[in-house]
């Protein structure tokens, strides 16, 4: 009798595991880790891009791995890289040894995101980068391909790539000046935050300016977060330059634009400002960020037939424009074609999806190098150029460049002022 | 060049000064050293900013209502925060620390890390010598030399100037005077967070506001009263010209290294301690009072 009683405990014990091992057993989603500093616009690309894709996703079963649909999981990865990059590591060996993501997507800060890339190398996660220019994040793969190869670079095209469609635009530029307002030789100011980031697209353009046939009427690096930059404007006007290169990614940004237009520095800006990229750039220079020009990676005009939908819900959903961190969008979408085509989330398998895949995603047809970076060109990715006209952030290159005209794409205007200095 | 670096130091400076004198005026009373003093200037360019985009009141009427408030909770902050540790230095410096992160997580909380702005309240610019000045730029200068004077002024000329100025110099013979030192350490307080509030809303219209905005004047502001000598209102007022023309001068002379400007600074504030280690107008030692 004992021993019924201890067969029938042990069946209830047994029944019991069964029946609240239910949700054990239902489908284990995909874990995927939006690293980014999650305080900053920045970090709310990251997060807003990647939750779109999910929630799409999501909505129509999940990813179809091995024959199962799995939802897609994010979980935020809080690297507040701009004030620590430990904190940066730390958010990332937390997010793959407690949350055990699968992949991950996002980054920054090339400084934070080469050590963040080490920590996914290590624990070979594919991460894919949506945010970090630096050149080595992908030429380290090409160097130690069997440790790097689980790195891939999205957004924004790598610093040389940067550099040379803001030198295709600067000429764009530069062609105008010549011809519109008749100005024969052209001197260019290079105003750079000092930056790792930046040290290549510097050089670069101390190199190929004179080739373009411009001089450089002086190279100037401010803080990435100095407050007030008239200083530098003073000495920029002084140098008499006749356009303005601008490479920025913080907050300087904004200062620089706003007292640019209160000065009405006589010389048009081109080149990069992330600021400029952003919606709220408008209100936080009061207006005074007209003709700021920037390179781009979104915008309201027909890059892929997934552009504007895009945009438009990204818009309505999130009640701004995305920025070129929001590619966690395409990258979570690719994740998921590319763990599909290899029915497995294994990272070997997927890395090799990845190498040969070819997808129409909002920014333009993704293809991946030997290095693991976005192809860049027509037919490609090519990036934007996107100018403030009065209070409206409008894409304006590529126009007519190699064929290329996105639909929507408006010609560049100059400053009033700037018209003034030449057109007496 | 040099007019640009002559107005641009000019005005550089004056910011300056407006903090550095609030910071030693009661560093020399309360003896508190209160890094907490640049927040407060972040506090006011946010109230600033709030009044404007969310109240939709003009931007100089927000400047008006800002001041009062951020001076209330200045006063509120030492009565509950601060006094009751004051005479522990070292508790009073790890506590005013711990304020200035309370309150930049409290703006990160509420605006995230967005880069937010408000409009000037003057637009254009002036050429003074053919150089281009921003009219902000240039009442921002006006206002600070204005309250420079003022302050001035107020020790100078009026009763709690005297007592404030009095305490400075020895706070306990001030109490064996029968002066209320506990009352002029609120005065002196007052008048300092003031001054933060003051030079917030000078800067709001021509800076970024950030929840870490604090942290950049905060450095400079310590570079400069070590440098002037801590405690002197006088060495504070000549420190932040030298640093404001330091910054100036690195600008327009070494264009590739403009973002050393911060470093040079503090270099000269380096090298002048090694020199003459109570600062330019200091006296020797804290020991010493």
């Amino acid at each position: 009798m004992r021993r019924l009683g201890l067969f029938l405990v042990i069946l209830l014990a047994g029944l019991l595991v069964v029946g609240t091992s239910g949700p054990a057993q239902a489908v284990k989603p995909i874990k995927i880790g939006v690293a980014g500093p999650m305080s900053f616009t920045q970090g709310e690309g990251h997060w807003n891009g990647a939750t779109l894709a999910a929630m799409e996703i999501n909505e129509k079963g999940g990813v179809m791995v091995g024959g199962t649909k799995r939802p897609i999981e994010l979980i935020k990865v809080d690297t507040n890289e701009f004030i620590s990059i430990p904190d940066a590591t730390n958010a990332m060996e937390l997010a793959i040894s407690r949350h055990n993501v699968d992949f991950l997507v996002g980054g920054f800060r090339s400084e934070a995101v080469l050590v963040m890339q080490d920590i996914a190398m290590d624990n070979k996660k594919i991460f894919i980068g949506c945010g970090a220019a630096h050149p080595k994040l992908c030429t380290r793969v090409t160097k130690d391909y069997d440790r790097y190869k689980y790195w891939f670079r999205l957004t924004p095209i790598n610093s040389t790539f940067l550099g040379k469609v803001v030198f295709i635009q600067l000429g764009t530029v530069a062609a105008m000046m010549k011809k519109g307002l008749g100005v024969k030789d052209l001197s260019v100011a290079i105003i750079a935050e000092k930056a790792a980031w930046n040290e290549p697209i510097v050089a670069a353009a101390k190199k190929f300016l004179p080739k373009m046939g411009m001089k450089v009427a002086g190279v100037w690096r401010p803080s990435p977060v100095a407050k007030d930059v008239t200083a530098e404007l003073g000495a920029i006007e002084r140098s008499k330059a006749n356009i303005i290169f601008t490479s920025f990614s913080a907050s300087v940004g904004i200062p620089f634009a706003k007292q640019y237009g209160e000065l009405k520095i006589a010389a048009p800006v081109v080149g990069i400002n992330v600021e400029a990229q952003k919606d709220g750039f408008w209100k936080a220079t009061g207006g005074k960020g007209n003709y700021a020009m920037t390179l781009n990676t979104y915008a309201k005009v027909k890059i892929t037939d997934l552009t504007i939908p895009f945009y438009e819900k990204y818009l309505k959903t999130f009640g701004e424009a995305p920025n070129y961190t929001a590619g966690t969008y395409d990258a979570v979408y690719l994740l998921a074609k590319a763990a599909e085509k290899a029915g497995t989330i294994n990272s070997d398998a997927v890395v090799k999806v990845l190498e040969k895949i070819k997808d129409v995603s909002t920014a333009g047809v993704v293809v991946f190098d030997k290095s693991h970076d976005v192809t860049w060109g027509p037919g490609y990715v090519t990036s934007l150029g996107t100018q403030w006209q009065d209070g409206k952030n409008m894409c304006v290159w590529p126009y007519k460049w190699k064929g290329v005209t996105y639909e929507g794409t408006v010609p560049i205007k100059f400053a009033p002022w700037v018209i003034k200095r030449y057109k007496k | 060049m040099i007019l640009d670096i002559i107005v641009n130091g000019l005005i550089n400076g004056s910011v300056y000064a407006l903090l550095a004198i609030g910071f030693s005026l009661v560093m020399g009373v309360a003896r508190i050293v209160n890094i907490a003093h640049t927040a407060f200037y972040m506090t006011s360019a946010y109230f600033i900013y709030m009044g404007f985009t969310y109240l939709n009141i003009p931007p100089l009427l927000a400047m008006l209502c800002a001041l009062p408030v951020t001076v209330a909770l200045g006063l509120l902050a030492y009565k509950f925060f601060i006094k009751p540790i004051q005479e522990h230095e070292a508790a009073v410096l790890i506590a005013t620390i711990a304020l200035a992160m309370v309150i930049q997580e409290a703006f990160l909380m509420v605006f995230g890390g967005h880069y937010l702005g408000v409009p000037p309240l003057v637009s254009g610019y002036a050429l003074i010598f053919g150089v281009k000045v921003t009219w902000q730029h240039l009442l921002a200068l006006g206002v600070a030399l204005a309250v420079l004077i003022g302050v001035r002024f107020f020790l100078m000329n009026t009763k709690i100037g005297l007592a404030i100025r009095s305490t400075a110099e020895d706070r306990e013979v001030a109490n064996l005077m029968g002066m209320n030192v506990t009352a002029v350490a609120m005065w002196a307080v007052a008048v300092s967070i003031g001054l933060a509030a003051i030079t917030g809303a000078i800067v709001v219209p021509l800076v970024v506001l950030d929840p870490h905005m604090w942290m950049h004047p905060l450095i400079m502001m310590l570079a400069i009263v070590v440098l002037g000598g801590l405690g002197s209102i006088e060495g504070s007022f000549v420190g932040a010209y030298i640093i404001g023309f330091t910054e100036a001068l690195v600008v327009f002379l070494l264009p590739m290294g403009s973002f050393l400007k911060d470093p040079v600074a503090l270099t000269i504030m380096i090298l002048v301690l090694l020199i003459k280690p109570e600062g330019l107008f200091g006296v020797v030692f804290e020991e010493e009072r």
